[in-house]
C-alpha cells in the first residue's frame, strides 16, 4: 500500500511537486544561488532581531538633543535622528517587529489557507462554494485599508497587525491549494485509498496533504514579503505599536522631522533598505522554489 | 449559460458582496472597544445632552434594527456625516474619487506600458545574464516600499533638483473651472509626474513577470512550435505568435493591478499629500471620524470589487474558449 503511495506520489509531482524529503527540496538551494542570498540574508535578520539587545550599542529609544541629526561617524556608524537617538541601534531593534510580524502571519496564513483549500477541494459541492464565496469576500476587501481600519480601531500592537494581515492574505493559498487538490483526488492513489476504507480525514491529510506542502510552502514565503511590507506601511501611517521600534515608524519620524530638508540622508535611507533587504530575500527563496515547482520558469 | 445571464449573475454577487463587507464593517465597529460616540461627545456634556445626541444618532434603537439601517443606507450610499465638518461623507468623497482614480489610473498604465515589454524581453533573453539581472530588478522594485521610494524621490527629484513640487495635487491659489480643466492642466500633471512615477516603479513588475511567465509558457506550445517549422524568423514568431497569446493572462491581471493600486492610494497619498479618498481614509481613522472613515473604506472596497469584477469579463471577452459557467 505504502508503496503504490509514493510512487504515485511521485506522478503527482508534475502538479505540485509531489512528496520529497526536506533535503530534496531545498536542494534547489544548491543551484540557484539567489534563492541562497535570500535564506543567508533571511536568517542574517532572524539572528539579529534574536541578539538585538547585544548588538545594538545604544538603547534605540535614548534621545541626545546634543547630538541630534549627526552624521555617521564612528560613535553612530549610521548617524542620529532628530532627537540623537542612534539609527543603527534603531535598525537592529526594528528587526524584531519585522520577523515577529513576517514569520507569525506567514505560519497563520500558510496552516489557514492550506486547510480551507484542502477542505473545499477535497469536498466539494456546498461546503467548497461556501469556502470559495468566503474568499471571493476576501478579495473583495482592500487590503492596506483593511489592515488600518481594525488596528485603528482596536490596540495599536504589532499582534493586531499579524491579525489583521493573516484575516486576508490567506485568500491566495486557499485558491491555490484548492485547485491542486481538485487535480489530486481524481489520482489514483487517492481513488485506492478510498477504496481500501480510508476515512476522509486521513486521505486529506495523509495522502493529499503532504502533495500540496510545497505550494503552501511557496505561498507561504510570499506571504513573509507581503506581511513585513505591510507592517512597514501601517508604521509608516502611524498606526503602529508605539512600544516597538521598527522601520516604517523611523521613516514616519524622518519625513515628519524635516530629514529630507536637512539632508539626513542617512536617517531616510538606511530603513529602507532594511526592509527592502528582507523582502527580497523572501521574494528570492520564493521564486528559487518556484522554478523547482514549475520547471517551465526556468533558463 | 449565455453571456447576458453570466453578466447578472456577476452582478448580482456583486452586490452581495458589498453587503457583506458592509456587515462586516457595521460588526467590526460595533465590537471596537469603546463608544461610538466617544470623540464627538465631549467631555463637558451633560447626561441629558449626551442622550440626545445618542438619540439623534439613532443608537439607542437595537442593534439588529441599527444594521439594518446600516445596510439601507450602504446601498445609497449615504454614510452619514463627517464628525468634524458636518458635511456628507459622500460629498468629501465626490470632491477626492476623481484625483484617486486619476492618479492610479496613470500609475497603473505606466506600470504596464514599461512592464510589458520588459517581461517579453525577460522571456525573449531567456537563460541570458540580462533576464537574471532584469528578474532581481523587477524584485527589487517589487521589495522597495513605495513609501521609501516616495521619500528618495521626493528628496531627489523636488528638494535637490528642484524638478518637481514636493507634494500636493496644485500649486497654492491656482483655481479651476472644473474637474476637467484640473486634469488637463500643466500644473495638475507637473504634481502627478512623481507620485504617479513611483507608484508605477512599484507595480510594473506584475505585469513584468507575469509576461515573462506566460511567454516561456506558451513558447512550449504547438502553434510557436509549428510556426517555427514554418521558416517563420525568431522575432515574427515571438511577436506574432508568442506575445500576442502571452498577453492574455497580463491583460486580465490589469484589473487585478487596479485593484491594488485603490487600496495602495492609503501611501502613496499620504507621501505626497495627495487630496484623494486614501488619505482621507487614513485621516478620518485617525480622528476617530467613523462615518467619514465607513465610508471611504466602502467606497475603496466598491473600487476593489468593480476591478475584480472587470478582470472577470475581460478574461471571457479576450479568450473565447471561456465558457460562462
Amino acid at each position: 500500500m505504502s508503496e503504490t503511495e509514493s510512487i504515485e506520489g511521485t506522478t503527482a509531482a508534475t502538479d505540485t511537486g509531489g512528496r520529497t524529503s526536506l533535503r530534496e527540496r531545498v536542494a534547489f538551494l544548491k543551484e540557484d544561488r539567489l534563492g541562497f542570498a535570500g535564506v543567508i540574508v533571511l536568517t542574517f535578520v532572524v539572528v539579529v532581531a534574536v541578539f538585538a539587545p547585544v548588538i545594538a550599542p545604544y538603547d534605540p529609544a535614548a534621545t541626545d538633543y546634543y547630538a541630534s541629526f549627526e552624521p555617521p561617524s564612528a560613535a553612530h556608524p549610521f548617524g542620529t535622528d532628530n532627537a540623537g537617538r542612534d539609527i543603527f541601534s534603531q535598525l537592529v531593534y526594528g528587526a524584531r517587529p519585522a520577523v515577529q510580524v513576517g514569520l507569525f502571519s506567514a505560519a497563520a496564513v500558510a496552516l489557514i489557507g492550506m486547510n480551507v483549500g484542502l477542505v473545499a477541494g477535497y469536498y466539494g459541492g456546498l461546503i467548497d462554494d461556501a469556502l470559495m464565496r468566503l474568499v471571493d469576500f476576501a478579495y473583495g476587501i482592500p487590503f492596506t485599508p483593511f489592515v488600518i481600519v481594525l488596528v485603528g480601531l482596536w490596540e495599536p500592537s504589532l499582534w493586531t497587525i499579524v491579525l489583521a494581515i493573516t484575516l486576508l492574505l490567506w485568500r491566495q493559498t486557499a485558491r491555490v491549494v484548492r485547485s491542486a487538490v481538485l487535480n489530486l483526488k481524481e489520482k489514483p492513489f487517492v481513488k485506492s485509498a478510498r477504496t481500501a476504507g480510508a476515512s476522509d480525514r486521513r486521505i486529506i491529510y495523509r495522502h493529499i496533504a503532504p502533495n500540496v506542502l510545497p505550494l503552501t510552502f511557496l505561498y507561504g514565503s510570499f506571504a513573509i514579503a507581503w506581511a513585513i511590507l505591510t507592517e512597514a506601511s501601517i508604521s509608516f501611517l502611524g498606526f503602529g505599536d508605539p512600544d516597538a521600534t521598527t522601520w516604517g515608524q523611523m521613516l514616519q519620524a524622518a519625513l515628519q522631522s524635516q530629514a529630507l530638508a536637512r539632508d539626513a540622508w542617512w536617517w531616510f535611507t538606511m530603513p529602507g533598505l532594511a526592509i527592502m533587504a528582507t523582502v527580497i530575500s523572501a521574494f528570492l527563496i520564493g521564486r528559487g522554489y518556484e522554478e523547482q515547482l514549475n520547471p517551465q520558469l526556468k533558463e | 449559460m449565455g453571456k447576458k445571464e453570466f453578466v447578472v449573475r456577476r452582478v448580482f454577487q456583486l452586490v452581495v458582496l458589498y453587503l457583506a463587507i458592509a456587515s462586516m464593517l457595521f460588526f467590526l465597529f460595533r465590537a471596537a472597544p469603546g463608544s461610538p460616540l466617544a470623540t464627538f461627545i465631549g467631555t463637558g456634556f451633560t447626561q441629558a445632552q449626551e442622550e440626545a445626541i445618542r438619540e439623534s444618532f439613532g443608537l439607542n434603537d437595537p442593534l439588529w434594527l441599527q444594521y439594518l439601517k446600516f445596510l439601507k443606507n450602504a446601498l445609497l450610499f449615504d454614510f452619514g456625516l463627517s464628525y468634524t465638518t458636518s458635511k456628507p461623507v459622500m460629498q468629501l468623497v465626490g470632491e477626492r474619487v476623481w484625483n484617486t482614480l486619476v492618479l492610479m489610473g496613470s500609475s497603473v498604465v505606466l506600470a504596464y506600458l514599461f512592464g510589458v515589454p520588459f517581461g517579453a524581453y525577460l522571456a525573449w533573453n531567456r537563460g541570458e545574464l540580462t533576464e537574471r539581472v532584469g528578474v532581481v530588478f523587477a524584485l527589487v522594485s517589487r521589495s522597495a516600499p513605495v513609501f521609501w521610494t516616495g521619500i528618495l524621490g521626493i528628496w531627489l527629484f523636488a528638494l535637490e533638483l528642484n524638478l518637481v513640487p514636493a507634494g500636493s495635487m496644485t500649486s497654492p491659489g491656482a483655481t479651476f473651472s472644473s474637474k476637467f480643466a484640473l486634469y488637463t492642466s500643466l500644473d495638475f500633471w507637473h504634481h502627478a509626474i512623481l507620485p504617479a512615477v513611483v507608484q508605477a516603479f512599484y507595480y510594473y513588475s506584475l505585469p513584468a513577470l507575469l509576461m515573462r511567465n506566460s511567454m516561456l509558457e506558451v513558447m512550449n506550445e504547438d502553434f510557436v512550435d509549428f510556426a517555427e517549422l514554418k521558416g517563420i524568423s525568431d522575432r515574427m514568431v515571438m511577436l506574432r505568435h508568442a506575445a500576442r497569446n502571452a498577453l492574455l493572462p497580463v491583460v486580465t491581471a490589469f484589473a487585478i493591478a487596479a485593484g491594488y493600486a485603490v487600496g495602495g492610494s492609503v501611501i502613496i497619498e499620504t507621501v505626497f499629500a495627495w487630496p484623494g479618498i486614501g488619505r482621507l481614509m487614513v485621516n478620518s481613522v485617525v480622528a476617530n471620524n467613523y462615518p467619514v472613515a465607513q465610508g471611504t473604506f466602502l467606497i475603496l472596497a466598491v473600487l476593489v470589487l468593480l476591478a475584480n469584477f472587470a478582470a472577470d469579463l475581460a478574461y471571457g471577452y479576450i479568450d473565447p474558449r471561456i465558457t460562462y459557467e
